[in-house]
């Protein structure tokens, strides 16, 4: 069921839930699999590789633990794309002391060419997992309600 | 679900015998095959649901119930704040006060004949749909605390809308106890340029025909004769809900941790109603419930005007206006005493019986009309609420159709293109910004609200009344 992304920056997938979407992550460190989980993010709603990367868009969240700053960095995306009407598609994110600094580049949604499926309300915390692999990659997941 | 693990109460009624942490049993409405269809997660969901401090009775999960975030989606809790019920935020989830409006037309079928294209097009014209759609109207911020605070009421004061829409309206329009200083900055700048939006994903405007007739007293007081056209608009409280729900979501979640509270899903946090926590999540909660209301109150203004342009004829009245996602205080009797509990309803609809105070005199005969969405090319289902149901459900029932099978796989097995053309052939225009918005929501991928109906009326959650089959459909 899982929906391989063929990004050229890396795999991301989106796992099914009910009447919502999964978006999950692979990274070699905690940093690309969030990346890459928001470019999961981003393919719920359009393909990420039809997204020209026009403005940086600063992002900076804080969190008790790695899995609420997933949480909270998805939910960061959604409001942006939300208030400034945009779609990203590319991400560079630093974490560090659960203290996440990251820079979305992305443009204005235009809807002929985006064709948008459909809009995300928020990152929850179902099937929320941000881990390490026994092969010392990352994975970090959730489902995201639309 | 492996209905072993449930005691069979009846034909339509099954229980899960309180275990473990549980509070009160479970209590999981539907026949065998829709019981046999649902999730384990349901099932689990439930139970954690029974668990919850306070709570009253059972916790319920409506026929449509599938796996939601915390609660299930078609679950229903009651709270007893004096008993240390609390109140969450995933059980009223990210679209709240989300709901279905219906408008009696004055029009019939055959009315429409011929201009169904022109109907569609003004229709889509006029109400601004999809990801990225702006409204006509943007709010200051003293016009967006008025809004928070009187809900359908303030929409009528600014011109939208008739002043009987009102009564038609649970709640009256207005939802008591908003709190728009509970209001995040981020929640209102989130909806700013969202009012009078639809949105995306199964929300919807559809024009529909009334096909089938169940009960003829209860259609005679809905306004509802074979033939007639209905606008029905499906639609929640845009970005301002979603950022409630996603900002309180965190702080309960955090506070329960922070508090030494172990809960075996995050998504369960909640807080006791007698808390700060608790008292600012219902505030900012109450005003969500009337920016959705607002927002159906412009919606309906727009779709009036448009009918306007169109068919000049027309007079479109509100049938009613119901919310699927909400917690509201309520007065029911448990084991025979009165009591005023915090019911949240996710993904179900309130369902008042007969004689319910809150109904318009119109409705007090029959019954509160229960509003079901289908999908675009199926029916959907006008019911009523039953004497019985505050025993069963306090009052609840199902709300939809739910998913049967994933957007992704649904977008893998057919094309936009090919479901506008199928469902013309079969006489229903589609209007849409996405083509793969459109395959994501095709209607093979929702289950058979038929069936889900027929399980709430023989369960006596809710009585049908009409059966309701799409001709123009605005797609989000």
């Amino acid at each position: 069921m899982a929906a391989p992304g063929n990004c050229n920056t890396g795999t991301w997938e989106h796992f099914p839930h009910g009447a919502d979407v999964g978006v999950r992550g692979y990274g070699e460190s905690v940093e690309e699999a969030f990346a890459r989980a928001a470019l999961a993010l981003t393919a719920v709603i359009t393909d990420p590789a039809g997204v020209e990367q026009r403005d940086r868009v600063p992002i900076r969240c804080e969190a008790p633990d790695t899995e609420l700053l997933l949480v909270d960095w998805l939910n960061a995306l959604v409001y942006e794309m939300a208030t400034r009407r945009m779609v990203f598609g590319r991400f560079d994110v630093r974490i560090r002391n659960g203290r996440l600094d990251a820079t979305a580049c992305g443009e204005r949604l235009d809807p002929g060419r985006h064709q948008p499926a459909v809009e995300v309300k928020g990152a929850t915390y179902t099937a929320l997992g941000v881990a390490r692999r026994p092969d010392g990659t990352w994975v970090a997941q959730c489902v995201v309600d639309v | 679900m492996d209905l072993g693990l449930l005691t069979r109460q009846s034909e339509l009624c099954w229980r899960i015998e309180a275990h473990g942490a549980m509070r009160v049993p479970g209590v999981l409405y539907g026949d065998e095959t829709l019981l046999e269809a649902m999730d384990h997660k349901v099932y689990e969901q439930v139970a954690n649901v029974a668990a919850l401090p306070g709570i009253v009775g059972a916790s319920y999960a409506m026929p449509d119930a599938h796996w939601g975030y915390g609660f299930p989606i078609g679950g229903v809790a009651a709270f007893d704040a004096a008993a240390g019920g609390v109140v969450s935020a995933g059980g009223v989830g990210f679209d709240i006060s989300c709901g279905v409006r219906s408008l009696n037309t004055g029009l019939t079928r055959a009315g429409l004949r011929g201009r169904e294209s022109a109907l569609a097009d003004a229709l889509y014209r006029a109400i601004p749909v999809g990801l990225g759609s702006t409204g006509g109207i943007r709010l200051d911020a003293v016009q967006m605390d008025a809004m928070l605070a009187g809900g359908a009421r303030w929409a009528l004061e600014q011109g939208y809308g008739e002043p009987a829409d009102l009564e038609r309206t649970e709640e009256h329009g207005c939802m008591a106890g908003a709190r728009p200083d509970r209001v995040s900055d981020h929640a209102k700048l989130r909806q700013r340029d969202e009012m009078g939006t639809l949105g995306s994903g199964n929300h919807y405007l559809e024009i529909q025909q009334v096909e089938e007739i169940f009960d003829d007293a209860a259609a005679r007081a809905f306004g509802l004769r074979p033939g007639d056209l209905l606008a029905t608009i499906h639609c929640g409280s845009r970005g301002m809900g979603h950022q409630i729900g996603t900002e309180f979501l965190r702080s309960m979640a955090v506070a329960a941790q922070e508090s030494g509270i172990r809960l075996p899903d995050r998504e369960l946090a909640c807080a006791p109603v007698r808390s700060d926590i608790g008292q600012a999540y219902l505030g900012a909660m109450r005003a969500g419930i009337n920016c959705a209301l607002a927002n159906r109150q412009i919606i309906t203004h727009l779709v009036r005007g448009a009918f306007a342009r169109v068919l000049p004829d027309a007079r479109l009245t509100m049938l009613y206006d119901v919310s699927h996602n909400t917690c509201k205080v309520e007065t029911h009797t448990v084991d025979g005493a009165r009591r005023e509990l915090y019911v949240h309803r996710k993904g179900a609809t309130r369902a008042f019986g007969p004689g319910h105070p809150d109904l318009p005199a119109a409705f007090r005969d029959v019954g509160q009309p229960v509003l079901i969405g289908g999908s675009m090319g199926t029916a959907s289902y006008v019911l009523a609420g039953s004497a019985e149901g505050e025993a069963l459900s306090f009052s609840s029932s199902c709300h939809g159709a739910g998913r049967a099978m994933s957007r992704h796989q649904a977008k893998r097995t057919w094309r936009g293109r090919e479901i506008v053309d199928e469902l013309a052939t079969r006489g229903i225009v589609i209007r849409s910004a996405s083509l793969r918005g459109v395959a994501e929501e095709a209607p093979g991928a929702y289950k058979d609200v038929g069936e889900v109906v027929d399980a709430a009326d023989a369960a006596g959650l809710s009585r049908k009344v009409a059966r309701v089959t799409p001709v123009v459909c605005i797609k989000g």
